[in-house]
């Protein structure tokens, strides 16, 4: 028998929003060319986010800022509550340690082994950890993706799509608490495409992860987006589920969903 | 108005180039050290290059005994041949040539490993990976270049003498033990000393050019391309430039 008051706590739970990113006017620019203006965005724990824009629209900026690859010129970003613009490099580090990146072109590094791509980020970020740990993490990320046999092949060696899906389970390997997707499905085919937004389901399930996705493929942002960002002119133009915008009459809108 | 975008241009490359140098010694000393990677880089530098320097040192010290031969006979001043090449080895072919060989190698490849890094977000994931990617890219190369240059050096001086026996015994007879020996006579300390600091310049040079070269490539393909051509083009340059610099020094503190 549930009491009054456990269904109240319940409900306050369930209702209980945690932000794990949050964006607050947000300006970048480069030169005369205005990319990111006033931006405003807010990313729930568990959500998968997709920003949907055309290219060159400050997509790639946007994430690129978060990580702190780019530095913006005015606004605010929080990430799992620390204003990631007023960290030092090794506070950064920290944060960077708990996002997970998936680079549109992989950034599998030539010259390593699948096994030192992995190993990588792990002995970077988490130094006093055994090589009995680093080898059964580098398993469990290879498995998670379905690609244990290429431990100990190139990058050159592997074809796009399992490129991807290493350069995932590199992104994996951390356990981040957010993941950002830049283009996942970009230079894909559509089967191999699909695998990939799948596995970033699957993921989000698994590990109970936040993702913010870029993407201009319509195919990955009606599979894997909670809700869906517009932007446009540098702005978050629109937001809601695939449904919602897929029947907004604004033309700004509908021209991503024609 | 025209014929000052080239000068502003060079002056912008050369303010460029002085900055990165200025972050690379306000960076080097300080944690956390890449010796793993430096050692690795040591390796491929040092090593990889051993059979390329050794080949073209070995040639240098022979065309050059057999081209100086002739004349030498001419002169009636045939058993000073050892004496001459040994000189001309160690002071200036040595040195220049090896940085040059070098150059072309290792500044190439530094150029566009770095680049082709750059264009596909590698350095980008190395500094989300929690690593300082200049440190670990470009410091650890600077350095293995900057010691890796004057060992190969001391290496390709030696081939290249050991070339000039051979190119002596061809036409005549002259014993091992002859040779070196009047080698050995020829040279003083401080023939070695200047031209041996001097490999070190040469180093940096072509490490720091290459890698900044790299590291600042874009344009997709065709800019990696570019930035290995022009490192080898922009290190050439300032070896010769460090070379007439290390002669006035030598000449000023009467070393000549």
């Amino acid at each position: 028998m549930i009491t009054l008051e456990q269904k109240r706590t319940k409900k306050t739970q369930l209702s209980t929003v945690i932000d794990v990113l949050s964006i607050k006017n947000l300006y970048k620019s480069f030169g005369e060319n205005k990319v990111l203006v006033d931006f405003n965005f807010t990313l729930h724990k568990g959500e998968n986010v997709v920003v949907l824009g055309k290219s060159g629209s400050g997509k790639s900026v946007l994430i690129k800022c978060i990580i702190g690859l780019l530095n913006p010129d005015e606004g605010e970003i929080t990430v799992l509550n620390e204003h990631v613009l007023e960290l030092n490099t090794t506070e950064m580090d920290k944060i960077r340690a708990k996002i997970g990146f998936l680079f549109q072109s992989n950034a599998l590094y030539d010259s390593m082994t699948v096994r030192e791509n992995l190993e990588f980020p792990l002995r970077r970020h988490w130094i006093k950890v055994t090589q009995e740990e680093v080898n059964e993490l580098v398993k469990q990320a290879l498995d998670d993706v379905g690609l244990g046999y290429t431990v100990d092949m190139m990058p050159i060696e592997l074809s796009g799509g399992m490129r991807k899906r290493v350069a995932l389970a590199r992104t994996m390997i951390l356990k981040p608490e957010i993941i950002l997707y830049d283009e996942p499905t970009t230079g894909l085919d559509p089967i191999t495409g699909k695998e990939i937004i799948n596995l970033m389901i699957k993921i989000k399930k698994k590990y109970n992860t936040s993702s913010l996705i870029i993407s201009h493929d319509m195919n990955c942002v009606k599979m894997a987006a909670d809700r869906i960002v517009i932007l446009l002119e540098g702005k978050c133009y629109a937001e809601g589920n695939y449904e919602t915008l897929k029947n907004n009459k604004d033309p700004k809108v509908m021209q991503f969903f024609e | 108005m025209a014929d000052n975008i080239p000068v502003k241009s060079f002056l912008n490359e050369v303010g460029n180039i002085s900055q990165f140098t200025g972050r690379f010694f306000s960076q080097w000393y300080r944690p956390r050290y890449e010796i793993s990677e430096f050692i690795r880089q040591c390796y491929f530098i040092g090593y990889k290059s051993l059979p390329l320097i050794g080949l073209t040192g070995f040639i240098m010290g022979l065309v050059l005994t057999m081209q100086l031969r002739p004349t030498m006979v001419d002169y009636g001043v045939e058993s000073q041949i050892p004496a001459i090449v040994g000189i001309a080895i160690i002071r200036e072919i040595g040195p220049v040539l090896t940085a040059l060989i070098f150059a072309g190698k290792i500044g190439s490849s530094i150029g566009a490993e770095l680049g082709s890094m750059k264009v596909t977000e590698q350095i980008d994931a190395m500094e989300v990976s929690g690593t300082n990617p200049f440190k670990y890219l470009v410091v650890s190369r600077v350095l293995a270049a900057t010691l890796m240059l004057p060992i190969l050096t001391i290496l390709s001086d030696a081939v290249s003498l050991y070339g000039s026996y051979l190119g002596v015994n061809i036409r005549g007879q002259t014993s091992s033990s002859l040779f070196w020996i009047q080698v050995i006579e020829s040279i003083d300390f401080y023939d070695v000393l200047p031209a041996f600091i001097k490999t070190y310049f040469f180093g940096f040079a072509v490490g720091i050019i290459g890698c900044y070269k790299g590291y600042n490539s874009s344009k997709g393909t065709e800019g990696v391309g570019r930035s290995a051509n022009s490192a080898v083009v922009v290190s050439s340059i300032i070896i010769f430039i460090l070379d007439l610099l290390a002669v006035q020094i030598t000449d000023l503190l009467g070393y000549n």
